[in-house]
C-alpha cells in the first residue's frame, strides 16, 4: 500500500543483505590498527628504521652488560694507550683494538665503545622523557584549542605560534647557561637532566599542541561528539573519552617524528656546554670534547657523530613509515 | 493512501491523535530562530549572519510523529539541534513539558537529555571508531549515572535485542558494521535513557533503499512499543509519509506549510508544498493513472542564501504565481478561514495565494 510496503520487506528480525554485509565483514575482518601494521610490514625501509631503533633501546638498557661483554668501561683513564709524542691514540685508526672496539679517547684514553653505548642511555632517555612532556602538554593544550574553539583557541594558538618563532637554542642556551648547581633538591648530574628534560620538552609541545589542534577541529564536527553531549556529557569527558582516542596514531607518529629532533637538541645543549657536561658521556658532550683534537684523531669526532646520525635517521625511517601506514593520503 | 482523511488511518492512530490534540504539547517551538553569526578579521568581528532557521512554530504531541522536510540546506539539522540543545537559539522559546529550555544552562539541560534524544544522520560519523558497541550504548547509563537493575551490560543486550542486534555483538567495534546496523545501534542509543521524544536526523537518508525501508519500520515498531514522539526529518516527502501523523514543510530557514500527513498529501496548498509532493512517486499501483494526469512540477533555480533571504516571501524567487505584494509583506503561517477552501485548525500555511 505505501511505497515502503511495496518494498517487500517487513518486521525487523530478518535482514538479509545485513547479515551478508556483516558476514563479508567478519572475513575481512581487521581492526585498524591490523591494517596500519599489515601496510607497514610491507614498508622495507620503515622496517629497517624500526628494528634500529629497538636495537638502540636495547643498547642502551643493556649498556653495562655490553661494556663488560667488551671488558671496558666507560671512565677508566688509559693513559698508556696515548702516545706521548703526538698526544693520539697509539696504533692509528683512533686506537681500534680487539680490547677497544671503536677505540680510545683524547687525552685521556677512556673506551669509546663503552662511551657510546652508555651514552645512548642520555641520548634516549632525555630524547624520550622530554618526547613524553611535551606529548602530555601539547595533547591537553591541542585539544583544549581545538575544542572550544573562539578566543580560547585564538589564545593557545597564538601562544604556539609564539613559542615555535621563538630561537630556541639561544633561549635554553641561556636558561641552562644562568642555572646554579644545586636547585629543586637535585645536584650535578641529575640537575642537568632534569632541566634539560623540562627545557627541550617545553620547547617542543607546541609542534604536538598543533597538529593535535587540528584533528581535535576535525573530530569535534563528528556526529559522535554530538550524540556524547546529547546525553549531557562534560567537556572533559568528551575531550578525554571521545577525542583522545581518535588521537593515539597521529601521537604515536609524531611522537616517533620527535624523538629524533629532541635528540639533536639534546646533542647540540651538550656539544654547546650547557648540557650534559664532562665525564658523563653524553653523545653530544663527546662531540665537543673531540672537536678540539679531531684534526689529529677523527676517529673520536666520527664515532658519535656516527651514533647521533644513525639513531636520528632510524627513527625518522620509522616515524615516516609510521604515518603513511596510519594514513596513506596523509604524505607524498 | 487514500485522498479521503483518515480513511486509511488505524484505529490506534485515530485515537493517538485524539489524546495528542487533548493533552498539553510535549514539546513546543515558538518564533524560534538560529542565526550563526560571520566573523571576519582577527578581532572576529560579526560581519552578518547566516539565518538557518529564523522564526518558527510547531509543537509535537506525546506520542506522536511529526515529519519535518525540506530540501537540502533550508535548516532541518538546525533545527533538530535546536530542539535537542545541542545548539542555543538566538531568538523564541523552545519548551518541554511546559519548562522553557531555551537558555538552560549545561547542568539544568543534563537531566533533561534523557527526554530528548537524537538519532543522528551520518552513521559513519554517529558512532566513535575506538568504542566498542557495548560502550556506545552504555554511555547514556555512564554518562547519565543511572544504575540497571540487572547492571549494565545486561541494559545493553536488551537494547541490541530490542533493535534488531545480536547481545553478542556488545564487544565488537563499529567499522565490523554495516550502515544499517549502525543506525540500529545509534538507534539504541538514543532509546538507553527511555526518552520522551527522539529527533531523527535524516536517520536513513545514508542508507542503500532496501535498508531504508528496514530501518523505518523499526522506528515504528519501536514507536509502538514505546510510546515514543518523533521528530523525523527527511529530505522528501516520500520517506516520512508512511511514519508521519503530521508534516511540516520547510523553505530556507521557515516552516510553509504544516498539516495532518493525509491533508498535506492530498491537498497541499503551498506552492512549495506542491512542488515537492510533485517530485514523489504515488506508489498505489491501481492509482498510477493519476501520475500521468498529475503535472510534474519543475522547481527552476537555487535556493537563495540564508546569509541574504528574499524579503518577503523567501519561495517568490522561485515561484510561479508569486506577485507584487509577495516581495513585500512576508505572508504569515496560518489556518485559512476564509476563501474557497477553509482549512482545518491543524492545517496552516504561509502564501498570499495558497492554492
Ligand atoms: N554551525 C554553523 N555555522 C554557520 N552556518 C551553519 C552552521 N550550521 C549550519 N549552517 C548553515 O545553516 C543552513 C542550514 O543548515 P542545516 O540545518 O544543516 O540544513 P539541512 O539539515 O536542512 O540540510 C545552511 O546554509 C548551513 O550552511
Ligand atoms: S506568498 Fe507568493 S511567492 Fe510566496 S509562495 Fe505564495 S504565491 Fe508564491
Ligand atoms: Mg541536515
Amino acid at each position: 500500500m505505501t511505497l515502503i510496503e511495496e518494498a517487500g520487506v517487513g518486521g525487523i528480525p530478518p535482514q538479509p543483505e545485513e547479515l551478508a554485509v556483516a558476514a563479508r565483514r567478519e572475513i575481512e575482518g581487521r581492526s585498524l590498527g591490523r591494517i596500519a601494521w599489515d601496510r607497514l610490514k610491507r614498508d622495507k625501509v620503515a622496517m629497517a628504521g624500526g628494528v634500529l631503533v629497538i636495537l638502540l633501546i636495547l643498547m642502551a638498557i643493556f649498556a653495562p652488560q655490553l661494556s663488560s661483554l667488551e671488558g671496558q668501561d666507560p671512565n677508566s683513564l688509559n693513559g698508556t694507550l696515548i702516545d706521548p709524542n703526538y698526544s693520539t691514540p697509539i696504533g692509528g685508526m683512533g686506537g681500534i683494538s680487539a680490547h677497544h672496539w671503536l677505540g680510545v679517547d683524547l687525552p685521556n684514553g677512556r673506551d669509546i665503545f663503552s662511551r657510546i653505548v652508555y651514552g645512548a642511555r642520555y641520548s634516549l632517555g632525555i630524547a624520550g622523557v622530554s618526547t613524553l612532556v611535551a606529548i602530555v602538554f601539547g595533547v591537553v593544550i591541542g585539544m583544549i584549542a581545538g575544542y572550544f574553539g573562539g578566543w580560547i583557541d585564538n589564545v593557545l594558538s597564538r601562544l604556539m605560534d609564539l613559542m615555535l618563532a621563538f630561537p630556541v637554542l639561544l633561549l635554553s642556551i641561556s636558561i641552562l647557561g644562568v642555572l646554579p648547581n644545586t636547585a629543586f633538591g637535585l645536584s650535578g648530574n641529575s640537575l642537568r637532566i632534569a632541566l634539560l628534560i623540562v627545557v627541550i620538552g617545553f620547547f617542543s609541545w607546541p609542534y604536538i599542541g598543533r597538529i593535535v589542534r587540528g584533528q581535535t577541529i576535525a573530530l569535534r564536527e563528528r556526529e559522535f561528539v554530538d550524540a556524547a553531549r546529547s546525553l549531557g556529557a562534560s567537556p572533559f569527558r568528551i575531550i578525554f573519552k571521545e577525542i583522545l582516542p581518535n588521537l593515539l596514531a597521529p601521537i604515536v607518529v609524531y611522537a616517533t617524528l620527535l624523538i629524533p629532533a629532541n635528540i639533536l637538541f639534546e646533542a647540540a645543549l651538550s656539544y654547546l656546554g650547557v648540557g650534559m657536561r664532562e665525564p658523563t658521556s653524553s653523545w653530544g658532550a663527546m662531540i665537543n670534547a673531540a672537536i678540539q683534537t679531531f684534526q689529529i684523531d677523527p676517529e673520536f669526532l666520527i664515532v658519535p657523530g656516527m651514533a647521533i646520525f644513525i639513531t636520528v635517521l632510524a627513527f625518522n625511517l620509522f616515524g615516516d613509515g609510521l604515518r603513511d601506514a596510519f594514513d596513506p593520503k596523509a604524505s607524498r | 493512501m487514500s485522498t479521503d482523511n483518515y480513511s486509511s488511518a488505524t484505529v490506534a492512530d485515530a485515537g493517538r491523535a485524539a489524546s495528542g490534540a487533548a493533552s498539553e504539547p510535549l514539546l513546543s517551538a515558538t518564533g524560534v530562530q538560529m542565526h550563526f553569526p560571520i566573523r571576519r578579521g582577527l578581532l572576529r568581528r560579526t560581519v552578518g549572519a547566516v539565518r538557518a532557521v529564523d522564526g518558527v512554530d510547531f509543537e509535537v504531541r506525546p506520542g506522536e510523529t511529526l515529519g519535518l522536510v525540506g530540501e537540502s540546506g533550508c535548516g532541518k539539522s538546525t533545527t533538530g539541534r535546536l530542539l535537542t540543545r545541542l545548539l542555543e537559539p538566538t531568538g523564541g522559546t523552545v519548551k518541554f513539558e511546559g519548562r522553557d529550555i531555551t537558555h538552560m544552562k549545561p547542568g539544568e539541560l543534563r537531566p533533561l537529555r534523557r527526554d530528548i534524544q537524537m538519532v543522528f544522520q551520518d552513521p559513519q560519523s554517529s558512532l566513535n571508531p575506538r568504542h566498542t558497541i557495548g560502550s556506545i550504548v552504555g554511555a547514556p547509563f555512564e554518562i547519565q549515572g543511572i544504575k540497571s537493575p540487572n547492571g549494565t551490560k545486561r541494559a545493553v543486550q536488551d537494547l541490541l535485542a530490542l533493535v534488531g542486534l545480536s547481545p553478542e555483538h556488545y564487544n565488537r567495534y563499529p567499522h565490523e558494521f554495516s550502515g544499517g546496523q549502525r543506525q540500529r545501534i545509534g538507534i539504541a542509543r538514543a532509546l538507553a535513557l527511555k526518552p520522551k521524544l527522539v529527533v531523527a536526523d535524516e536517520p536513513v537518508s545514508a542508507l542503500d533503499v532496501s535498508i531504508q525501508a528496514q530501518v523505518v519500520n523499526l522506528f515504528e515498531d519501536l514507536q509502538a512499543e514505546l510510546g515514543l514522539a518523533y521528530v523525523f526529518i527527511a529530505h522528501d516527502l516520500s520517506v516520512v509519509r508512511h511514519i508521519s501523523d503530521r508534516v511540516a514543510v520547510m523553505y530556507l530557514g521557515k516552516i510553509v506549510e504544516i498539516a495532518n500527513r493525509d491533508d498535506l498529501y492530498s491537498s497541499a496548498r503551498h506552492p512549495y508544498t506542491q512542488a515537492l509532493l510533485s517530485a514523489v512517486p504515488i506508489p498505489d499501483p491501481d492509482r498510477k493513472g493519476e501520475e500521468a494526469k498529475r503535472e510534474r512540477i519543475l522547481l527552476t533555480g537555487d535556493v537563495p542564501s540564508p546569509i541574504n533571504p528574499p524579503s518577503g516571501c523567501r519561495f517568490r524567487t522561485r515561484c510561479w504565481k508569486a506577485q507584487e505584494i509577495c516581495s513585500t509583506q512576508e505572508p504569515p503561517l496560518v489556518q485559512l478561514t476564509s476563501g474557497p477552501r477553509p482549512t482545518g485548525a491543524d492545517h496552516k500555511v504561509a502564501c498570499h495565494f495558497p492554492d
